[in-house]
């Protein structure tokens, strides 16, 4: 398990390189930020992984909440906090992400899924709430 | 004697921007990481009140070390197991396995007989003391991993054309040139200033020693240097056994190339030989804790409240869908974080943040099946790990059944970051589909022999949701002592609750850290 460790930590050291925003041939992003740039390609590349393909969210010994007819997104900054800075085991994906990045796949998720939220989340609101 | 030590250091700093890759990597396994643990030493849970009970809640190594101990000591013990299988992330999938993960999609392994992928832990460093001392025990067959073979491959899709070059070379040259270097500044006496003139001739010595250095103090191709590096017409035998030494890398393109940073890896303590693995899957080690406490568990038990008051414990779990209560006197929880989190816990506030504030890593592995060993029939790599700047980060060759004429199992892909996300949010032949396309570049062969796979992400796993606590400095700072500490009846245990994140050697120490403080305060405790 652990040459990772040190990947986590080599993205906690050498997170200053902008991204070039574009993934490779396979859709993978290359280096330690990712690169998928839209709403729709964020939420598929990396909320999906365990919110799922229709933000249903899921079940085992513990869950992962539906994102999907969410009461609580009504709250962009509730949304963009939890994003930013994580919350229980759910990480804090700012390191991985730009505010502006954050703000799409906020606004993306907020407004699809059966969601219907059109206020939009600035990346300058991001960048209050993300704290950096 | 002050001056001197000082310009030491200064010599070492100036080694530590030479050898950039070495010194980066020093600072980032100095955060903790690499810590060796104590040695387990003697428990000593002696004057066990009689009839005192304890619950453990999780049977993961940390749960079955807890029971074991606990029941040797003289307590009467429960565990209680989400899963119907004991072991937790100490975890292996081999042909016939089904495994359902988070989403419904389920995986039928199809490996071959004795082929197999361990998901989680996959190593047992010789120092890892705790998990040693089980394996000894419990007589578990053990046989060495493999973790640097100069054989193997480092890979950069940017550097010689995407063409993946020998470890044994890029370690070489990288020294070789590292050496050369540090030596023409002696010969242009810029270190006169700073070392002694007998201390400039021991190093100029031992950098020809360390570097393969000529007698001038260069790296230049010669004998030597194909004695590190390999030749391009190996010795022999006979008339026809004359070897021919190989051309260096060319010392920009290898500066340039990045690829040094692939060849420290095995200077880190934990990839220092020795390094084992259980024969034939890390599960034999929880089928060894399991064959001792299994009478002790109750499987597919999901835990829905830990409650607690000055007499007891009181557990709610549901079984196969019926809610059902356990009590004990004492508990040990080794639940995940990231499922305990979602839990009602009867604790302290300062317990509870510390519970809800630790995230989960993203991690990613993917076995492959072949239908030969093309690695060592056509490559000579036996065992070891190959390195690639790709999304899957590294290719693992099997430490075991060398030259076996049947179907081999990789591990295709080991990924951590953002590519562990992606790779996480494909279904999980998808998964299986990149890790081939990508490990072509590597092996031309996997177009023609790979088989069948098997993807397991982290962040998937119905139990963990997550791979391992990703703490950070600041955290463990904050939180760290106010999760370890005993909550009234109450303590918990796991690699979560170590200073060993991720490594079964962090949750059995902390078991055993637990569990003494457990029975310290139970032994004082009235009734």
């Amino acid at each position: 398990m652990k040459s990772s460790i040190k990947a986590l930590v080599v993205t906690g050291l050498f997170s200053l390189s902008t991204a070039a925003m574009a993934t490779d041939d396979a859709g993978f992003s290359l280096g330690n930020k990712f690169e998928e740039a839209s709403g729709d390609e964020l939420y598929h590349a990396i909320c999906q992984g365990c919110h799922m393909s229709e933000a249903q969210g899921a079940q085992g010994a513990g869950r992962y909440p539906a994102l999907a007819n969410n009461p609580k997104l009504s709250a962009g900054a509730y949304v963009t906090f939890m994003v930013s800075n994580g919350m229980g085991g759910m990480p804090a994906l700012k390191q991985y992400l730009s505010d502006e990045q954050i703000a799409e796949v906020v606004n993306y998720t907020r407004t699809h899924f059966g969601n219907n939220f059109t206020d939009k989340v600035s990346a300058d609101d991001v960048k209050i709430i993300a704290k950096r | 004697m002050t001056n001197h030590s000082m310009s030491r250091r200064a010599l070492l700093g100036w080694i530590g921007k030479t050898a950039g890759a070495g010194a980066m990597y020093q600072a980032m396994t100095s955060l903790g990481f690499a810590a060796e643990s104590s040695h387990p030493g003697s428990l000593n849970l002696d004057g066990v009140k009689k009839g005192a009970t304890v619950l453990v809640l999780g049977a993961g190594v940390a749960g079955m070390t807890s029971a074991y101990e606990l029941r040797k000591a003289g307590y009467k013990v429960k565990i209680l197991e989400f899963n119907s299988r004991a072991g937790g992330r100490c975890w292996t999938l081999r042909g016939g396995d089904s495994y359902t993960e988070l989403g419904g999609a389920t995986q039928q392994c199809q490996f071959a007989e004795g082929n197999y992928i361990n998901p989680g832990p996959w190593r047992v460093p010789y120092h890892h003391h705790h998990v040693m001392s089980y394996i000894n025990e419990f007589n578990i067959a053990i046989e060495p991993f493999i973790q640097v073979n100069y054989n193997a491959l480092v890979h950069s899709t940017k550097a010689f054309g995407g063409k993946p070059q020998r470890y044994r070379t890029v370690q070489a040259d990288y020294q070789g040139y590292a050496a050369e270097l540090l030596a023409k500044t002696i010969n242009q006496n810029a270190l006169d200033d700073s070392l002694s003139l007998e201390d400039r001739e021991k190093l100029f010595e031992s950098l020809r020693h360390w570097g393969a250095l000529n007698e001038k103090g260069k790296y230049q191709k010669s004998h030597e240097t194909s004695l590190r590096r390999g030749f391009a017409i190996p010795p022999g035998g006979g008339l026809s056994g004359k070897g021919e030494p190989s051309d260096l890398i060319d010392q920009s393109a290898l500066l340039q190339s990045d690829l040094w940073k692939f060849i420290v890896n095995g200077q880190d303590i934990e990839f220092q030989s020795s390094i084992f693995q259980p024969v034939g899957g890390m599960d034999n080690i929880a089928k060894a804790f399991e064959k001792r406490v299994g009478d002790l568990i109750e499987y597919n038990a999901r835990v829905t409240k830990i409650d607690q008051n000055d007499t007891g414990v009181t557990v709610d779990y549901e079984h196969h869908g019926v809610a059902k209560t356990a009590k004990a006197d004492w508990c040990v929880c080794t639940i995940p974080l990231s499922i305990l989190s979602q839990i009602p816990v009867k604790a302290s506030s300062a317990m509870q943040t510390a519970i809800r504030s630790v995230p989960y890593a993203s991690s990613v592995k993917v076995g492959l099946e072949f239908n030969r060993r093309f690695w060592e029939q056509d490559e000579a790599i036996f065992g070891g790990v190959s390195y690639t700047d790709l999304p899957i980060t590294n290719i693992s060759y099997p430490s075991a059944k060398y030259y076996d004429k049947g179907k081999g199992v990789l591990l295709g892909a080991y990924v951590w970051g953002p590519n562990a996300f992606e790779f996480t949010s494909l279904a999980p032949e998808e998964r299986v589909k990149k890790a081939v396309e990508y490990g072509k570049q590597i092996h031309p062969q996997y177009t023609e022999e790979f088989n069948n796979g098997i993807a397991v992400g982290w962040h998937r796993v119905p139990w963990t949701q997550g791979c391992f606590g990703a703490w950070t400095e600041e955290k463990r700072e904050q939180h760290y002592d106010n999760l370890c500490q005993v909550d009234g009846r109450l303590v918990l245990a796991g690699e979560h609750a170590s200073h060993l994140p991720a490594w079964q050697e962090g949750a059995i120490s902390s078991a055993h850290d637990a569990i003494k403080r457990l029975h310290k305060k139970a032994v004082a405790t009235a009734a």
